[in-house]
């Protein structure tokens, strides 16, 4: 037994010894001692990350954040045609053109000329109403020989010049930041007095795109969920040996290269392909009827749940190790059938994984372009194969930003939504 | 006179030793395939042959993104690059090609000027033409017969199969007005009207669930060969080299072809813009453009060139029957007004798209 005095006097001596700061052994003080200690390694840690966190500032915020800029600013006209720009902020966008702006409109076309940007000028106003990019082309030749009064010789070149519609172009196209681009992304017209207009049935597309991409991408995760449940099942259970081999098949194709399988599955699906060519054998279908597996929404689907399998087997082999096979027994052993056990003790346990592996699947579904650009054909076209096209084909970068921006928020929203239903600490990944 | 000798030595060494700093390298990007093989054979042997410079050459499909990019970020690597019409005329105003002085183009093996030698439309501000090349459509004869006119290519009923068509407004509005009965003549006057555009599509729509589509040249005799399609619009010079070089039974059908321009154009800022500026010279003279329609069959874009043209490398093929530009072949021909699409092309691409999701 240990007296309490021995206790209560050791107490004692320790605080008369120490009765200033604790100190280290070189004098200062030990707080300050350990803060810096930790400061130092804090700003060891700091520095190891460093390299990341400005790989990732100039590889990804700052291309996203001029991406999103780009989306709603285009200066190309206000750049290149100072006078008339300063002069349609005073325009209503409904009333006629008056000799003013037309004055104002000769002056930049020939400094434009001059300046080689006229171009640019005529495309961007081109992008609003079809047909202007040769009428500007052609003025800005003659401007420099034209006389006052502006309005009639200018209308005497064209007399589409006299047009109201090309007059609310130039007052959009002159708008340094204007929602024209966003507009154009969700199938609407931005007009020039600030209204919005729904485009003809025949001219829309993108919000279609929207939500077909939205559907596909969800089709392709139901998909991948169905196939790869029992393939992870399988894995986590079967006896190691087995499920070693087995994991490499999951793992052979993951590591392929992408071209090589959506490549693959074109001699595969297409029309005098191998699964065609069987099912010839087979007397499924005829010589002539044979059935279009590729270059359509079908081609895009199988394709692409090929492709993206493994992300949804993965984290699901992985949540499934974890659960140990003795719930199982003890549900069945407290009575349970297996479809019982299966489904109240079993699949809850396996609910991160499968957070985890359709979240993937989804997101990158949702931004997939090679596989849809390669199988998709006509109908099996998504969102980020129209992006593609505008930054390479048609030249409007600004509207594919717009495009980008949108597709953006709606991943944003997507895992916004998925963290308030599941919650986001509830995905495990691996 | 020693002195005078050591001078000329000198000067001879100046020389020598100028026109080796001068030998360089430039980077030239064309279409690929068997149409870059007929430039390298034409144009870039005997141009590496005449100068001692080097020659990388690269591919590209097409379009003027990527030497937007190349001019916007400052950095150009491509020396000379081989475009559309249109793309030369949009490329030339929004200020991505350098302005060619045509004074450096050589006259004609006739004699004539090269204005006059030139076809029109052939010397522009900033692109010079190399070649005629033409949107035709072929089918294969062992597996279809019978075809002759641009109708058939809309004829499910007489010849039921799948179409390959290029997977762009261009051409194809062009051949559905045709075949809807259109004269050549009145395409473009049509297509300035919406009723003209709305008819085209129509048009297409009659054999919209029947096309596959294509992007590359490359693809159109790919397609015929797999039996993927029974007829595809191509350029003339794919299916003339599919047919001709690796002996496939493909026909060329002319009723409806679509000329246009293949161009020099030099990107702005090129790095070495002089040299791509000597080869322009050097391989739009008379003789290299009628040596490159040995290789495939593009019609030369000079006048002077055409009594050049003889056989195709293999040694027998008479050329002239397959330029585009030969007689028979241009009953019903159009050829691609650059103006209109330049215009157009943005929004019939949008409507295109639209059209093709849906």
């Amino acid at each position: 037994m240990v007296p309490p005095v021995h206790f209560t006097e050791r107490v004692t001596m320790t605080d008369s010894t120490d009765a200033g700061p604790v100190l280290a052994a070189d004098g200062t003080p030990l707080k300050k001692k350990l803060a810096q200690a930790l400061f130092v390694s804090r700003a060891r840690a700091f520095g190891l990350v460093l390299p990341l966190l400005a790989f990732i500032l100039v590889s990804f915020i700052i291309p996203i954040l001029s991406l999103m800029v780009q989306g709603v600013k285009n200066d190309t006209y206000s750049a290149n045609m100072p006078a008339s720009t300063e002069i349609m902020k005073g325009w209503d966008g409904i009333s006629e053109p008056t000799e003013k702006m037309f004055a104002a409109l000769v002056l930049d076309l020939i400094k434009a000329r001059e300046e080689k940007s006229i171009g640019r000028v005529a495309t961007r106003v081109n992008r609003e109403v079809s047909g202007t990019r040769s009428m500007f082309t052609k003025a800005a030749r003659k401007a420099g020989k034209l006389e006052a009064p502006f309005m009639a010789a200018m209308l005497n070149i064209d007399e589409d010049w006299g047009n109201i519609e090309v007059w609310g172009a130039m007052k959009v196209s002159s708008q340094t930041y204007s929602a024209a681009f966003y507009a154009a992304a969700v199938d609407a017209d931005y007009n020039a007095d600030g209204s919005f207009e729904r485009l003809d049935e025949k001219d829309r597309i993108y919000v279609y795109l929207f939500i077909k991409t939205l559907l596909v991408s969800l089709a392709v995760t139901l998909a991948c969920l169905a196939l790869g449940y029992p393939v992870a099942w399988l894995l986590a259970s079967l006896p190691m040996r087995t499920s070693n081999l087995l994991m490499i098949l999951v793992l052979l194709p993951f590591w392929t290269s992408l071209l090589v399988r959506t490549t693959a599955w074109i001699a595969m699906l297409q029309s005098h392909g191998v699964l065609n060519n069987v099912f010839v054998w087979l007397g499924i279908t005829t010589d002539e009827t044979r059935f279009s597996l590729i270059y359509n929404m079908t081609g895009t689907i199988i394709a692409m749940t090929h492709i993206l399998l493994p992300f949804m087997i993965l984290p699901l082999y992985s949540v499934m190790k974890g659960i140990s096979p003795a719930y199982l027994r003890a549900a069945k052993s407290l009575g349970a059938t297996n479809w019982t056990a299966f489904w109240r003790v079993y699949f809850p346990a396996t609910i991160p994984g499968i957070g985890a592996g359709g979240l993937l699947v989804f997101i990158l579904a949702i931004g997939y372009y090679i596989t849809p650009a390669l199988v998709g054909g006509q109908d099996g076209q998504l969102i980020s194969n129209f992006i593609a096209y505008h930054m390479q084909k048609s030249l409007n970068w600004s509207l594919a930003a717009a495009l980008g921006g949108i597709l953006l928020v709606i991943v944003l929203a997507i895992y916004w939504l998925y963290d308030k239903v599941v919650g986001i600490d509830n995905m495990k990944m691996g | 006179m020693k002195l005078k000798n050591i001078l000329i030595g000198a000067t001879a060494l100046v020389a020598v030793s100028a026109a080796a700093a001068s030998a360089g390298s430039i980077t030239v990007v064309s279409w690929g395939g068997a149409y870059t093989k007929s430039q390298v054979e034409a144009y870039h042997k005997p141009w590496i042959a005449a100068t001692g410079n080097q020659i990388v050459s690269e591919d590209y499909s097409g379009g003027l993104a990527e030497v937007k990019a190349q001019v916007e970020a400052g950095n150009v690597s491509w020396d000379l690059i081989d475009v559309e019409l249109s793309d030369a005329v949009r490329g030339c105003d929004e200020g991505l090609f350098e302005e060619i002085d045509p004074s450096i183009l050589p006259d004609g093996a006739d004699g004539s000027s090269a204005a006059d030698d030139f076809l029109s439309g052939g010397i522009n501000d900033c692109a010079i033409a190399n070649i005629v090349w033409s949107t035709i459509f072929a089918y294969d004869s062992s597996v279809t017969s019978g075809v002759d006119s641009i109708d058939d290519l809309f004829n499910l009923e007489d010849f039921p199969g799948k179409r390959g068509l290029r997977k762009s407004a261009k051409a194809n509005l062009e051949m559905a007005l045709m075949a809807d009965g259109v004269p050549a003549a009145e395409v473009y006057a049509m297509l300035e009207t919406d009723e003209g555009v709305d008819r085209a599509f129509a048009k297409l729509d009659t054999i919209k669930d029947s096309v596959v589509w294509w992007e590359s040249g490359a693809q159109p005799p790919q397609l015929l060969a797999d039996g993927e399609v029974i007829m595809t619009t191509a350029y003339n010079g794919r299916i003339f080299n599919a047919a001709v070089a690796e002996g496939m039974p493909f026909e060329v059908v002319w009723d409806g072809q679509i000329m246009d321009f293949d161009l020099w154009a030099v990107p702005m800022g090129a790095p070495n813009k002089d040299l791509a500026m000597d080869f322009i010279a050097f391989s739009t003279d008379t003789q290299r453009l009628a040596d490159q329609a040995s290789w495939i069959s593009y019609g030369p874009a000079r006048k002077s060139s055409g009594a050049l043209v003889g056989l195709y490398s293999d040694g027998v093929t008479e050329m002239a029957p397959h330029m585009p530009t030969a007689g028979p072949n241009l009953a019903n021909a159009l050829v691609n007004d650059f103006e209109y699409w330049a215009d157009n092309s943005d929004e019939l691409n949008e409507r295109f798209n639209a059209w093709l999701a849906k």
